[in-house]
């Protein structure tokens, strides 16, 4: 049902990195799963609306005024790498 | 019999009489977690959790919670105590703040002892997609003790901790608490704040309680629910939570999930509920049954809505603002490489399964049904609640089954949610409490009620827990 084209652009929009065994295995189980997901493509949904949220709230809104945030030294803290008080990346291609 | 055998509430008896302190609770609890028989830790804090009891110890009045150890489920951040949610994606991280719930637990006097296993990121049944280790069922270590919340579960049916934290997303809590025979109880959705949980599927997650008897399942709930500033979903809570004493059931209509309690539910299973409900209604309940038609497909739409979700979730794990990195030339290689090569299998499956349902031209076929079904199992609960107070079913459809059982069928490990899944997906109030054996093994109870009915809910809890006389302890125990 999932072919090798569909897992690769899959991976790839997921940022996942995935050899080739992993691949198969992955085409393999994900075809395996939706078998059974596909129960839900065959139900009568006409008129039903979806449900994003289950229970009623209203947006939540604070007074907009400056208030103290992390330090930035606690926030960079956890980082690989630091560059000029900023979290340090490699090159873009 | 010692302090470990005792309740959370027996402890703070304890506390308040001046009989132990909090530094010997602590203690007695930290030398059971360093032998840690059945592997349900992944990190201690024992300098902090001793300095901590000796300042509740040092206060002229007691906290309401009194110095008493608690368990949290490695999901939940606590600030510069290693927190991994299961995952080699966040090995050594530090969190710079502490989550909600935590932070209100302890300034109630709760003392956080450790980091309980999980299943990574919090996707399993079992725990063993922890990339850390397997934890052991207490009563039987060649069996899982369920998941993901499954170091939480097995710490406190252990009596390394009275209580501990868990978190539900489609069963978590609920599942590990039947399997090692204690209860668990996922609130409303939106009654606890979830700063500070790391998030798996934010249309579901909700914290909940572990402990040993539902009175203690309450307490620990009362100091969490309400309203946070950081968390938009969270509500402010209409009535204190309750520390349940009823004794009877009068006037309680019980219905009993009639789509899960036939096929793919074990015998043994199925006659220690049925055991129950008979208790239940010698104790003053009707018992009806009730169809939930809808509820067998709760298992294919939360295997859409959860994947879903933690696609969009755990795209911020990037190897860039925290935890390891594979590095590599360039950002897109590097991405790649970090989270192809920290990620376990099965958060990878899900990852997968997430993203190709949101993508383009598949999108209306499956993330957009699997809302919609989602749409009348919230019906069929509140139709079922026009006629009855509280849902019955068993809380997972097996007792434990033996480790590496289902390791190798990704969906025969999702099948151990298929009880727990409904209530979740309505973002109801459900708890699990233990109500016999099966070859030995503990079997849950599983009651759901209204959004918002944790008081009626734990209050008929209780009284069924005392008839049921369940004894925790698992045998062997030292």
């Amino acid at each position: 049902m999932i072919d090798d084209a569909t897992v690769r652009h899959v991976a790839r929009l997921a940022r996942l990195r995935l050899d080739d065994a992993e691949e198969a295995v992955m085409r393999e189980e994900l075809s395996g799963i939706l078998q059974h997901i596909d129960a839900i493509r065959a139900m009568d949904l006409d008129g039903v609306e979806p449900t994003t949220h289950v229970i009623e709230v209203e947006n939540v809104l604070r007074p907009d005024e400056p208030r103290p945030s992390l330090p930035r030294d606690e926030a960079l803290r956890e980082a690989n790498d630091v560059v000029d008080g900023s979290f340090g990346v490699p090159r873009m291609d | 019999m010692g302090l470990r055998d005792l309740t959370a509430i027996e402890q703070i008896a304890e506390l308040n009489a001046g009989r132990v302190s909090s530094l010997e609770l602590v203690d007695a609890h930290l030398e059971a977690i360093a032998r840690d028989d059945v592997q349900a830790f992944l990190a201690t804090d024992a300098e902090g959790a001793r300095a901590r009891a000796r300042e509740i110890d040092a206060m002229p009045e007691r906290p309401p919670l009194a110095g008493v150890p608690l368990g949290v489920k490695d999901a939940l951040s606590t600030r510069d105590i290693v927190t991994t949610s299961g995952s080699k994606m966040l090995e050594g991280f530090r969190p710079v703040y502490t989550a909600t719930c935590v932070a209100r637990l302890e300034a109630a006097g709760a003392v956080v002892v450790g980091k309980t296993n999980m299943d990574e990121f919090a996707m399993g049944s079992s725990t063993e997609n922890s990339a850390y280790k397997n934890t052991l069922n207490p009563w039987d270590h060649a069996r899982v003790p369920g998941g993901s919340s499954g170091g939480s579960a097995a710490s406190v049916s252990a009596r390394e901790v009275p209580w501990s934290l868990g978190s539900d997303t489609g069963g978590s809590i609920r599942q590990p608490a039947a399997l090692c025979g204690i209860v668990g109880m996922k609130p409303t959705y939106g009654a606890i704040s979830r700063y500070g949980l790391i998030a798996f599927a934010s249309s579901l997650d909700q914290v909940g309680p572990f402990a040993r008897t539902v009175a203690d399942a309450a307490l620990l709930l009362k100091h969490m629910v309400g309203q946070d500033p950081m968390d938009s979903t969270s509500l402010e809570w209409p009535v204190d939570i309750e520390v349940p004493t009823a004794t009877d059931l009068a006037g309680l209509r019980i219905g009993v999930i009639e789509e899960l309690m036939g096929e793919g539910i074990d015998p043994g299973v199925k006659a220690a509920v049925d055991a129950s409900l008979a208790k239940a209604e010698a104790l003053g309940a009707t018992i009806v049954p009730v169809s939930l038609p809808t509820a067998l497909s709760g298992l294919a739409t939360y295997y859409v809505l959860a994947p879903a979700e933690c696609s969009a979730n755990l795209a911020r794990f990037d190897g860039i603002r925290y935890g390891p990195t594979v590095e590599a030339d360039n950002l897109l290689d590097q991405y790649e490489l970090t989270r192809g090569t920290l990620f376990g299998p099965e958060v990878k499956r899900r990852i997968m399964l997430g993203t190709f349902a949101l993508a383009s031209g598949y999108y209306d076929q499956y993330y957009g049904r699997a809302q919609r079904v989602r749409t009348l199992i919230v019906r069929e609960f509140a139709k079922a609640f026009e006629g009855v107070d509280l849902l019955a079913s068993p809380t997972s459809p097996t007792v434990a089954f033996p480790i590496g059982d289902r390791t190798a069928d990704p969906y025969s490990m999702y099948l151990a949610d298929v009880c727990t899944i409904p209530a979740s997906l309505a973002g109801l109030p459900a708890l699990s409490i233990p109500c016999g054996l099966s070859d030995g093994l503990p079997v849950g109870l599983q009651l759901a009620g209204p959004a918002f009915s944790e008081n009626r809910l734990m209050s008929a809890a209780h009284a069924l827990e005392q008839a049921i006389g369940f004894n925790t302890r698992p045998p062997g125990l030292d």
